[in-house]
């Protein structure tokens, strides 16, 4: 039933512009449901160690985006690769690189912080013991050692995403995903998981895909690409979207490439 | 930069993985079941309400005569207890598959199907997880039925848990093929009424086949076809230290069709695809 294990081939040497490979690359990538054409030709790469933000209002095409790398729905037309692995052709090795946090809650809430976290260490097949040790840092570096046999159904909100960021991380994956992670959240709560990512970029090199339609997460030093029903409409470093925009902040900037009178979702 | 931005070799996946994988999937699946108490005592009810009340009114009017793998005259009880152990199966094999519906709605699977190992593998270990939960229910009826004097030979505790593995994996990858063409749990209820119920009356669960054949010939056939008769026969067989030969055959290769058909509706090029937006989508 199983399919076979990708073989090991024989590969090239890392040649030292193999420094170049980003961590996520999307080339052309376009996706229909029937008629209705939900991504239109998106291409951009997300560096390692560079937290990159995915701004677009609901309905942009991001969830969509999300789906397409992680594999939940197949690529129609374009190409997705995590550090070079083609998403479509070697599945499990780009998968083992990316952690993901999906905008939906997905955690077992009947079950406790460290069951959960075992369960998610179990899919990546890393052993049990090692899995223990990992679990235990992790909760420790998200403060919820104490909650370690509580069940999930017991935290708050804000522990929840912490928890699955947590998660995401536990088989050590390079890029990480995360899909309007702070939406429902108080303000504390989106403070603590916007730093405690932000850190995850500086201190481990992990490459960050951010998406998000709130203005106020994004800072000067961010990649930002703009996604607007469905196309890419800027890309770059923050501050040279905001030139090439012909405006002052990231709200103007974004207003300016798309267009829009008003501003829903809000940003500050 | 250092290391972290070159791409490394493919390295694949070690049988230790794929193993750790597989006893996680069952570990879970196992707790999810034991914190819904109510599941267990449901699933445990609903045979024995059969056992208890409906063979024993039945027990009357339905002689049965000395059929194959019987060797003497039996009570109704013992006749329908193989069934009954299906119709455990049958109902933890929807409702597993139920939870898949669920699952993918709230995100849960989502959580399965990015794992990196191969898909069809994380499917198998699902449905074998949903396997294992069964046998749980089956053997605790077995217990009770015990009490209840249905006494096969000790052996027969034993022979039965192969049939059990596959037919609980036919009727978890029917299910699991159901559950991939149902967007919402709504019509899953109209799934229970159409594929449970015919597939529950038209087998040898609750009447021998050559009874029947007496009543109506077309039936009979339709019986037959029925892959849930051969669960039933394949259990009743096995649970006599015997193997029905044809039974075993159909199951398998239902089991094969089945489990072929969920793999590639979970495919991600097909199936969840043509669904649209998965939820999160504003």
């Amino acid at each position: 039933m199983t399919s076979p294990a990708p073989i090991a081939e024989p590969q090239e040497t890392p040649r030292p512009e193999a420094a170049a490979v980003p961590a996520l690359a999307t080339d052309g990538v376009s996706h229909s449901y029937g008629p209705r054409r939900a991504l239109m030709d998106v291409s951009f790469n997300v560096q390692p160690a560079s937290f990159t933000a995915l701004l677009g209002l609901n309905g942009a095409g991001k969830s969509t985006l999300f789906s397409l790398i992680t594999r939940l729905f197949g690529i129609q037309t374009g190409r997705v690769s995590i550090f070079g692995h083609d998403i479509s052709k070697s599945p499990g090795e780009a998968l083992r690189l990316l952690g993901v946090v999906f905008q939906p809650r997905t955690l077992d809430l009947d079950l406790s912080l460290t069951q959960n976290l075992l369960y998610h260490a179990a899919l990546h097949g890393i052993s049990r013991r090692e899995a223990r040790a990992r679990a235990a840092e992790l909760l420790d570096r998200i403060g919820l050692s104490e909650r370690a046999g509580s069940k999930v159904r017991d935290l708050s909100g804000g522990q929840m995403r912490r928890l699955e960021i947590a998660r995401a991380l536990l088989h050590r994956p390079r890029l990480l995903l995360l899909d309007e992670p702070t939406v429902g959240l108080d303000v504390k709560a989106r403070a603590d998981i916007i730093s405690h990512v932000r850190q995850l970029v500086t201190e481990q090199g992990i490459g960050v895909l951010w998406a998000t339609h709130l203005f106020d997460e994004i800072v000067a030093g961010d990649d930002l690409v703009v996604l607007h029903q469905g196309k890419v409409l800027a890309q770059g470093p923050v501050s040279r979207v905001i030139t090439e925009a012909g405006a002052q902040d990231v709200n103007t900037a974004f207003m300016r490439l798309t267009g829009a009178q008003t501003m829903p979702g809000g940003g500050a | 930069m250092s290391s972290i931005t070159t791409r490394d070799a493919p390295r694949g996946f070690s049988a230790g993985e794929y193993m750790t994988c597989l006893t996680g999937i069952v570990w879970r699946e196992g707790l999810r079941f034991l914190h819904q108490r109510e599941r267990f005592v449901s699933a445990l009810v609903r045979p024995l309400v059969w056992l208890f009340i409906f063979a024993a009114g039945f027990r009357q009017v339905l002689g049965i005569s000395i059929i194959p793998p019987y060797e003497t005259y039996i009570l109704y009880e013992v006749f329908i207890a193989p069934g009954l152990m299906a119709m455990i199966q049958l109902f933890n094999g929807m409702q597993s598959s139920l939870s898949m519906v669920y699952d993918r709605e709230m995100g849960n699977m989502r959580t399965l199907l990015v794992s990196p190992l191969p898909r069809g593998f994380l499917l198998f270990c699902k449905l074998l997880a949903g396997t294992a939960v069964s046998l749980l229910q089956v053997y605790a009826f077995l217990l009770i039925a015990w009490f209840w004097d249905i006494t096969p030979p000790p052996i027969g505790y034993l022979t039965v848990l192969p049939a059990l593995i596959l037919s609980g994996l036919m009727l978890g990858s029917l299910g699991m093929l159901i559950s991939s063409g149902i967007k919402q749990l709504e019509s899953f209820a109209g799934v229970m009424n159409f594929v449970i119920f015919p597939m529950f009356f038209a087998s040898s669960a609750l009447y021998p086949l050559w009874r029947v054949q007496e009543g109506s010939p077309y039936l009979y056939y339709l019986c037959e076809a029925n892959p849930f008769t051969h669960a039933v026969e394949l259990i009743r067989f096995a649970l006599y230290g015997q193997i029905n030969w044809i039974s075993l055959a159909v199951v398998a290769g239902c089991t094969i069709v089945f489990m072929i058909g969920a793999i590639y509706a979970y495919d991600p090029s097909r199936g969840l695809a043509r669904r649209g937006p998965a939820g999160g989508e504003g």
